[in-house]
């Protein structure tokens, strides 16, 4: 089968010979007077992980989760229930449960039938089955070589390759079907070297809805290794960051982990809606320098953050959040776009069956300016240049957020010096944006790594930019 | 919410689910195996604005197998309980461990050091509430955030939370043990406005038992307080000064500590802590204890994660480390023995001071109040340290204004050297228990 939503469908409904008329049964009793919306979203997801460390495969680890989550929606209210038994009675039972948020007795008739159509992003495969397991052993300890062969100093390596097989059907009170199987793999190499009584660590990796060869495609995981111990390297050199405001150049690619947190969060539904977002009731207004232009999407082809629907079986899109400067749009799943009375966007995600949707990234970067890199360093005189991050956080409500450094330089004279300690940056979100005053030519998305948290929720999303300026930003090292 | 012959009866159950998994690993030649079973089910509820906005029934079920092939190991788990699962389960964990190596250190902890006769710690609590009256709790916590001060103008909500959870855990030497717990909490958060510009903070109280929580009222209030008192907040000039880090802040440095004596930091050589035992990490007066079978602990468990009897211990006394975080796989690997620390620590605590919170501000004269941290920013391998703040200004003992968007960065082995006094004001329940921390200096970056 090559079809996603069959291939779902014959896994997640077949077996317990939901067709539908039964799904129909299910929804019609979460109907009723005051409900305006339900849903019941099924899932089965394999996971398998192999680690290598010590120079042996010491551990590899195989889950297998399946179940269904029942959703009654009421004004803003949400009941919410959810099984790990998918048949008719528990489903029944869960549905009950979870339209107790509404006292009228009375019956809905929802006609099931009608199936949503999604992108096609990436295969709809087992990632599991695309390496043998004693291919992906040998895989890891062609890692660990490398790594090894680096450099005389690495001391530990541990390798991890991790394959991710999400199959989801939604169906909802509007009769709608959607379906989705969802690839995910990802690599990492991380290593610590020792010089002395000196000790770093370096790590890097990537990912994508993809099959497994993805790693051994380019001498993409060969590079992970090189990349881990480049940076661990880099880091046995480094003097104590500065403390305090000043210009920073961020890197492209991953340190746009900068738009996610300053941006990103501030521009979800829900706390638009609610109104406890420092973005909040700023549509159409300059929050950002003009050379800024800022999006979420969705639809680029096998990256980690890409869905060809979203969990609630809305296709995904490519949203414009800052155009040259100003707030266009919020990112919205089905309750917040209806409470808000606009389109849902296609950001309606949740961590599995087990969790409620709500507005969440995809892919989020910055297009491309005209400045030359180069260009951009030269034009700072004392400054840092920032090029790998650990991850970030960020108040949505005073809009301060943070995200750490793990690589980064000092600037001087328009010259990169030396390489300093990781170090925190804080800022505050609608301010730094007005703050970016130079754009690189040279956008790039992260290798695929990202996995962002919201209310207890993690969810695989992209990040990217081009190499920008911001003219002041604090650093929160040590050196006074 | 069950009466206790219910609750017998699934504890049985899930004997018997480990025994099931345990025996089918063995039919499936494996040489030994550990298994653990867990059924979980509580309700959430969150209110925003005085009225309902979620009612959440939850429900979790997990098993997980291990199985060792002489030295050689595979683990699977899955949340479905069915006999074909089980079975399907032990066989991935076997097809897995035809492909993991020989590692001298792998396998289960010795069986002499398995608990027997363990007491009961009294952890299953469980609260007979219905959505409604969960409801009602919620709505009076947020009523009384709402009600501290005009300026509070938008709630991000409160909520209640009332899960019940049966552990089960054994292996191949013949060990199973399981207990019942209970966790209920309550917590709310809201926001404030003035001069444009809004701030939001939060409370909570967190207990075994639904009798031991804050009243509603008094979480709700305290969140409120939180907020106002961040309204107007500034930012500082980069300077160095001392810090007085408020418990809920403390936790966090005493988890840096537990990461950099943790087995795996330390075998990997990833902490700055190695080699460390035997050695002063903090001042004289410092002592760090752990005591897994205090009754009614949030962090009380009678064994740990493999079985091992647990027992109260010093982690730190008069300033020295005493031992390290360990489970069987680490201690072999470093030529130690389990402390009985698979799973992490257990009600951890910092013998406190005499010195309330005010008292402490006084002491400082001059410097920094730590309220709330945000990010990653610490190196356990170097012990570097930088986290964004927010908190209080200190003059003369008192609280000036409250500060925000500011750094503060050290190394940890300079922070733990530089603790100059643990308050008595110490935290609420919870797995780490610390009074407030005052250090004598830190970096703090600002405008």
């Amino acid at each position: 089968m090559t079809d996603a939503f069959e291939i779902a469908k014959s896994t997640l409904l077949e077996p317990a010979a939901l067709g539908e008329a039964e799904l129909g049964r299910v929804l019609d009793q979460m109907l009723g007077q005051g409900v305006d919306a339900a849903d019941c979203y099924f899932e089965a997801s394999r996971l398998e992980s192999w680690v290598l460390e010590d120079g042996i495969i010491k551990e590899g680890a195989h889950s297998i989760d399946r179940g269904a989550g029942l959703r009654v929606v009421s004004g803003e209210k949400t009941g919410f229930a959810y099984t790990d038994d998918i048949d008719l009675n528990a489903l029944l039972e869960a549905g009950r449960t979870a339209r107790s948020i509404v006292r009228s007795g009375a019956e809905g008739r929802v006609a099931v039938g009608n199936r949503a159509r999604g992108h096609k992003l990436y295969a709809p495969i087992n990632p599991l089955e695309t390496l043998g397991d004693a291919e992906k052993i040998d895989f890891l300890r062609t890692l660990d070589a490398e790594a090894r062969r680096q450099d005389p100093r690495v001391n530990q390596v541990i390798c991890s390759l991790v394959a991710a097989h999400d199959m989801m059907l939604v169906v909802n009170s509007d009769g709608a079907l959607a379906a989705d199987v969802r690839p995910l793999v990802r690599c990492n190499v991380s290593v610590i070297v020792e010089q002395g009584e000196r000790r770093e660590q370096g790590s890097s990796g990537g990912g994508a809805r993809q099959e497994l060869s993805f790693f051994l495609d380019k001498e993409r995981g060969l590079g992970y290794a090189r990349e881990a111990v480049r940076q661990a390297l880099v880091n046995l050199e480094a003097v104590d960051a500065p403390a305090g405001t000043m210009p920073v150049v961020l890197g492209p690619g991953w340190p746009g982990v900068l738009l996610h947190e300053a941006v990103g969060h501030g521009l979800e539904g829900d706390f638009n809606r609610k109104g406890t977002s420092a973005f909040s009731g700023r549509l159409g207004e300059k929050v950002a320098s003009s050379v800024c232009t800022v999006v979420d999407d969705g639809t680029l082809e096998g990256r980690r953050g890409s869905l060809n629907i979203d969990d609630e079986g809305t296709p995904t899109r490519r949203n414009v959040l800052i155009e040259k400067g100003v707030l266009k749009g919020y990112l919205q799943d089905r309750l917040n776009a209806r409470l808000m009375g606009v389109a849902a966007t296609g950001n309606g995600r949740r961590e599995s069956y087990a969790h409620l949707p709500m507005p969440r990234m995809t892919n989020t970067f910055m297009l491309p300016g005209d400045s030359d890199p180069q260009e951009i360093i030269a034009s700072v005189d004392r400054g840092l240049y920032a090029v790998n991050f650990g991850g970030g956080q960020v108040d949505i409500t005073s809009g301060k957020f943070v995200f750490s450094a793990s690589e980064a330089y000092l600037i001087e004279n328009g010259r990169i010096t030396r390489p300093v300690k990781g170090a925190t940056l804080i800022g505050n979100g609608p301010e730094v944006m007005t703050q970016v005053s130079m754009v690189g030519n040279d956008l790039e998305l992260d290798g695929g790594v990202g996995t962002c948290g919201k209310d207890g929720q993690s969810v695989p999303v992209g990040v990217g930019q081009p190499t920008l300026k911001v003219d002041q930003l604090t650093v929160g090292g040590t050196g006074v | 919410m069950q009466d206790p012959e219910q609750i017998k009866q699934r504890q049985a159950r899930l004997e018997q689910m480990v025994a099931d998994l345990l025996s089918e690993a063995r039919s499936q030649g494996a040489s030994a195996a550990e298994a653990g079973v867990s059924s979980d089910a509580g309700l959430s509820v969150d209110v925003r604005m005085g009225e309902v906005e979620t009612i959440e029934h939850t429900r979790d079920n997990g098993l997980g197998v291990t199985v060792y092939f002489g030295q050689r190991k595979g683990t699977a788990s899955t949340s479905d309980f069915s006999l074909d699962a089980i079975r399907e389960t032990v066989r991935a964990a076997c097809k897995i461990a035809r492909y993991t190596n020989e590692d001298p250190a792998s396998g289960l902890a010795d069986a002499e050091l398995m608990a027997k006769d363990w007491p009961d710690l009294d952890l299953h609590h469980p609260w007979a509430v219905n959505p409604d009256q969960a409801v009602e709790l919620a709505l009076r916590c947020e009523a009384a955030a709402r009600a501290v001060d005009p300026r509070i103008t938008n709630s991000d909500g409160a909520s209640f939370n009332s899960q019940e959870s049966l552990q089960v855990y054994g292996n191949s030497h013949g060990f199973v043990g399981g207990y019942p717990s209970s966790r209920h909490s309550l917590s709310c958060a809201v926001v404030g406005a003035q001069d444009g510009a809004m701030q939001r903070d939060y409370w909570y109280s967190s207990d075994r038992l639904p009798e031991r929580l804050d009243s509603p009222e008094a979480v709700g209030r305290r969140a409120g307080e939180r907020t106002v008192a961040r309204l107007g907040a500034r930012r500082l000039s980069t300077r160095e000064a001392p810090v007085l880090f408020e418990p809920e802040m403390a936790v966090n440095l005493l988890r840096c500590l537990v990461g950099a004596v943790r087995g795996s930091a330390l075998y990997r050589r990833s902490s700055f802590l190695l080699d460390h035992l035997g050695q002063r990490i903090f001042p004289d007066f410092v002592r760090i204890s752990e005591d897994p079978l205090q009754p009614r602990g949030i962090g009380s468990t009678p064994f740990d994660g493999e079985g091992v009897a647990t027992k109260p211990r010093d982690l730190v006394a008069e300033g020295v480390l005493q031992g390290y975080v360990l489970s069987s796989y680490s201690a072999r690997k470093l030529g130690m023995q389990t402390t009985g620390n698979a799973g992490g620590v257990h009600n951890l605590k910092i013998q406190s001071g005499d010195k309330g919170f005010d008292d402490l501000v006084k002491a400082m004269g001059t410097g920094l109040v730590v309220t709330e941290m945000m990010g990653q920013g610490i190196n356990i391998v170097t012990g570097d340290y930088s986290r964004g703040a927010a908190g209080y200004w200190v003059e003369n003992g008192e609280i000036q204004y409250p500060v925000e968007e500011i750094t503060v960065a050290g190394n940890l082995r300079d922070i733990f050297m530089g603790l100059q006094a643990v308050g008595c004001d110490t935290n609420r329940p919870g797995n780490i228990r610390t009074g407030s921390w005052l250090i004598d200096r830190l970096t703090i970056a600002g405008e």
